[in-house]
């Protein structure tokens, strides 16, 4: 039996959504078409989108659907930096937190390669979470330059939940719009977009059991938003292309069953965390948490780094074990990078090499934790064994 | 057994995979990233090293139905076999990076983590056959073709090594029957190009490497009497043997060609001269690896200095675990042998160890004029194959 947990990597699709995207694949028709069909199609998607937006306390209109986590986050960035210095040439500053996911650090740092932003990287704290007293000082000592704030919602890393409220009110002092990626938030801890206060909000459907290929982008009206897309000038001109009604029903299924089942979810993958982490503390040596205490982080979210082991060793061994978790850290074609979660964090070279993100999900189970439990001293056992051969002589 | 199955993204490691795989052995590919900066895509005939490889690896680990991972090994590799091509360059030797990497990556770091891991071996498509004694040791042995046989890179292992080994590949009859195997197996690698060049030399420019990584060095180029003929941008871009890309302004007085005779490192000086100055008559040779006791002083056998030269007979002078002296045979015919190259003594097909070749005598005898042209198409560099 195959133990699952890797949910924040993706997680497996609700029967509900599934049969949602079944039942809406059968109609044909372009919701952008004009006739009975076009008709039937626009009248799933814009359910759809007012199913979500109910769910994330937003306007329909506030929601641009697109491809996923990734686009959103580009559109937000991207849209946002170019809208603002149309505005005002000065305003060139994208201030993201270190810990951001690479969907916010990469399309900063192309901005600042090819169109003359800077992208200011806000520090973290050792437990991941963001250094407000440097966000301050960075808007205190260039504020009329900075074109937007891009601060997760929690960490997909160490699950560290960022200190939103605060992120906005220094912004907004200043007139400086906010973006948050709540890809995995949602479902996990309470999320309403108009609560927020937030200019602009990336969410995805595979993380929450929906379908992976739809996400949105959750836009306040009236913000200046540059298009990253062009072509027919669907979402209101902000994201052409066809609309995927199956998918976008599939996603408001997800959604909703991950806003209205949130508490339960929290309480429930909350205590295997718990349990998992204090069990691994008791039987595994050279086990360190990482990331904030219980109340300030992900429920469903447990990182822990092994002193002496790699990453990939432990990988391999709880892989050949039947137990699939992740290292925490981007691949690239299937090479662990180091963590910048953790570098960003302080650890430094050895300690941040044997890291490992236990992620649970809607089919998570007490008998997962009870295998982990089973096998995961072995298995450090062994990889501590085959040590840092790989990279000490 | 449970084994680990190296898996460059060519068609011989998977084949040989596939071969581990049919003799019932419970197997696992693994890819290694040795570069830190990876291509996207394969160039040329340059090894293993793309993201393009990494993906041919992981497609022909799903035709085989096993599991598969990719192992950053990159710090170590640059760290030992890197490390190690510079720094014997940088001394006016001429090193062999496939032995390099057999020696503290495929064959220790690989090897010893699989078996911490609790793998029993590890499987490679190199050719070289493993044949078991009755006494329960194994011996090495050149491929069952010649023209494919790498045993002179293995060398290096040792027993202890060797007994954690499988080259599945060893009796294949031809390239081209491994091929003919792949595409019978449905493997999409089957037409792939063979490697040849360093890997981790972009371009297969091994002198705009050396310049890039040891930086510009300006030196005269002179001949045995100590005449300026030419100039350089380092010596260490230059190997005993080579004639070709010498760049001397004007031929010697005899109109012969000039061959490197000598890296002087420490006076940023390479020697040239005529082919006949090239002709070896000892080989001394350090840190030698034996697959047993070290031949007895007066055995006769084989030594190869190149991963695709001919053997030639010698006999052993002295071997033990520190030193390695053989004399050639009169008219053995080899020139130009760079220090810091491999010799690897043969019985027959059977490998008795290996040593680096730290320096050579000449041969006072005068060679023919006409054996010149054979030596012209003999360069020294060494020709490398993963």
């Amino acid at each position: 039996m195959t133990v699952y947990l890797d949910h924040a990597a993706t997680t497996p699709v609700l029967p509900a959504a599934a049969e949602a995207l079944a039942e809406a694949l059968a109609h044909a028709g372009n919701p952008s078409s004009l006739h009975a069909s076009g008709r039937a199609a626009r009248r799933t998607v814009e359910e759809s989108r007012e199913r979500l937006a109910a769910a994330l306390g937003a306007r329909p209109s506030e929601v641009v659907l697109t491809s996923g986590g990734t686009e959103a986050d580009n559109l937000a960035l991207q849209g946002l930096l170019r809208a603002r210095r149309a505005d005002d040439p000065r305003r060139r500053r994208l201030l993201v937190s270190a810990v951001e996911h690479h969907a916010v650090l990469d399309p900063a740092a192309w901005l600042a390669q090819h169109e003359g932003a800077e992208a200011v990287l806000l520090p973290v704290d050792r437990d991941g979470v963001l250094d407000l007293d440097a966000l301050h000082d960075e808007l205190a000592a260039h504020g009329d330059e900075v074109a937007l704030v891009s601060v997760m919602w929690a960490n997909n890393e160490v699950g560290a939940v960022q200190p939103l409220a605060e992120v906005v009110a220094a912004a907004h002092a200043r007139g400086i719009p906010v973006h948050a990626d709540a890809v995995q938030a949602v479902g996990q801890v309470p999320v309403d977009f108009a609560a927020s206060g937030l200019d602009a909000m990336t969410v995805t459907a595979h993380k929450v059991g929906g379908p992976v290929g739809i996400g949105a982008l959750l836009a306040r009206r009236g913000l200046a938003l540059e298009p990253v897309l062009h072509g027919g000038g669907q979402e209101r001109g902000v994201r052409s292309g066809t609309l995927a009604a199956p998918l976008a029903a599939a996603f408001a299924v997800a959604v909703e069953a991950a806003v209205g089942g949130r508490a339960a979810f929290a309480a429930r993958t909350g205590a295997l965390r718990d349990r998992l982490v204090a069990g691994v503390l008791a039987s595994v040596p050279g086990a360190t948490p990482r990331g904030p205490e219980p109340a300030r982080r992900l429920p469903a979210n447990a990182h822990v780094t092994f002193a002496g082991c790699e990453g990939d060793s432990l990988l391999y061994l709880l892989d050949a074990a039947g137990v699939e978790v992740s290292t925490g850290s981007a691949c690239q074609a299937g090479v662990p990078q180091p963590s910048h979660v953790l570098l960003a964090m302080g650890l430094a070279g050895d300690d941040a090499r044997g890291a490992l993100r236990f992620s649970f999900g809607h089919t998570s189970t007490d008998e997962d934790v009870d295998r982990v439990l089973e096998v995961l001293p072995g298995v450090v056992e062994r990889a501590r064994a085959a040590g840092l051969v790989a990279v000490h002589a | 057994m449970r084994v680990l199955a190296a898996l460059s993204g060519g068609v011989d490691s998977a084949v040989a995979a596939a071969r581990a795989l049919d003799a019932g052995h419970d197997v696992v590919g693994v890819h290694m990233a040795l570069s830190r900066s990876r291509a996207q895509f394969r160039t040329g005939s340059r090894g293993c090293c793309s993201i393009e490889d990494a993906g041919d690896a992981r497609r022909a680990a799903d035709r085989l139905g096993i599991p598969f991972y990719v192992w950053d090994l990159s710090e170590r590799f640059e760290d030992t076999v890197v490390a190690d091509f510079l720094a014997e360059y940088a001394a006016g030797r001429t090193p062999n990076p496939c032995v390099r990497c057999n020696e503290h990556i495929k064959f220790a770091t690989l090897l010893d983590k699989a078996l911490a891991l609790g793998f029993d071996a590890v499987c490679t498509g190199h050719y070289a056959r493993i044949v078991g004694r009755d006494d329960g040791t194994r011996e090495l042995h050149r491929a069952a073709d010649p023209a494919k046989d790498q045993s002179y890179v293995l060398a290096v292992m040792g027993t202890d090594r060797l007994a954690r080994a499988l080259f599945p590949l060893g009796d294949v009859p031809s390239k081209a029957a491994t091929r003919a195997e792949a595409v019978a197996r449905g493997l999409s690698i089957a037409a792939k190009p063979d490697s040849y060049d360093i890997c981790f030399v972009a371009d297969g420019d091994t002198r705009g490497f050396l310049r890039e990584r040891l930086g510009s060095r300006p030196g005269e180029i002179v001949d045995s009497s100590g005449a300026v003929v030419g100039h350089h941008d380092g010596a260490y871009a230059y190997t005993v043997g080579q004639r070709r890309g010498l760049a001397l302004g004007r031929p010697a007085a005899d109109g012969r060609p000039r061959y490197v005779l000598a890296i002087e490192p420490v006076a940023n000086r390479v020697v040239v001269g005529p082919a006949d100055e090239l002709a070896v008559d000892t080989l001394v040779g350090e840190a030698p690896v034996w697959f047993g006791a070290p031949p007895a002083a007066g055995t006769r056998c084989d030594a190869q200095v190149r991963a695709h030269g001919a053997a030639v007979p010698v006999v052993v002078e002295h071997a033990d675990d520190e030193r390695l002296v053989v004399a050639l045979d009169e008219g053995a015919g080899l020139r130009g042998v760079a220090a810091g190259q491999s010799v690897v003594l043969y019985a027959g097909t059977r490998v008795l160890g290996q040593a680096t070749v730290r320096a050579t005598t000449v041969r006072a005898t005068t060679v023919p004029a006409d054996a010149v042209a054979g030596v012209a198409a003999m360069d020294a560099r060494p020709t490398v194959r993963a």
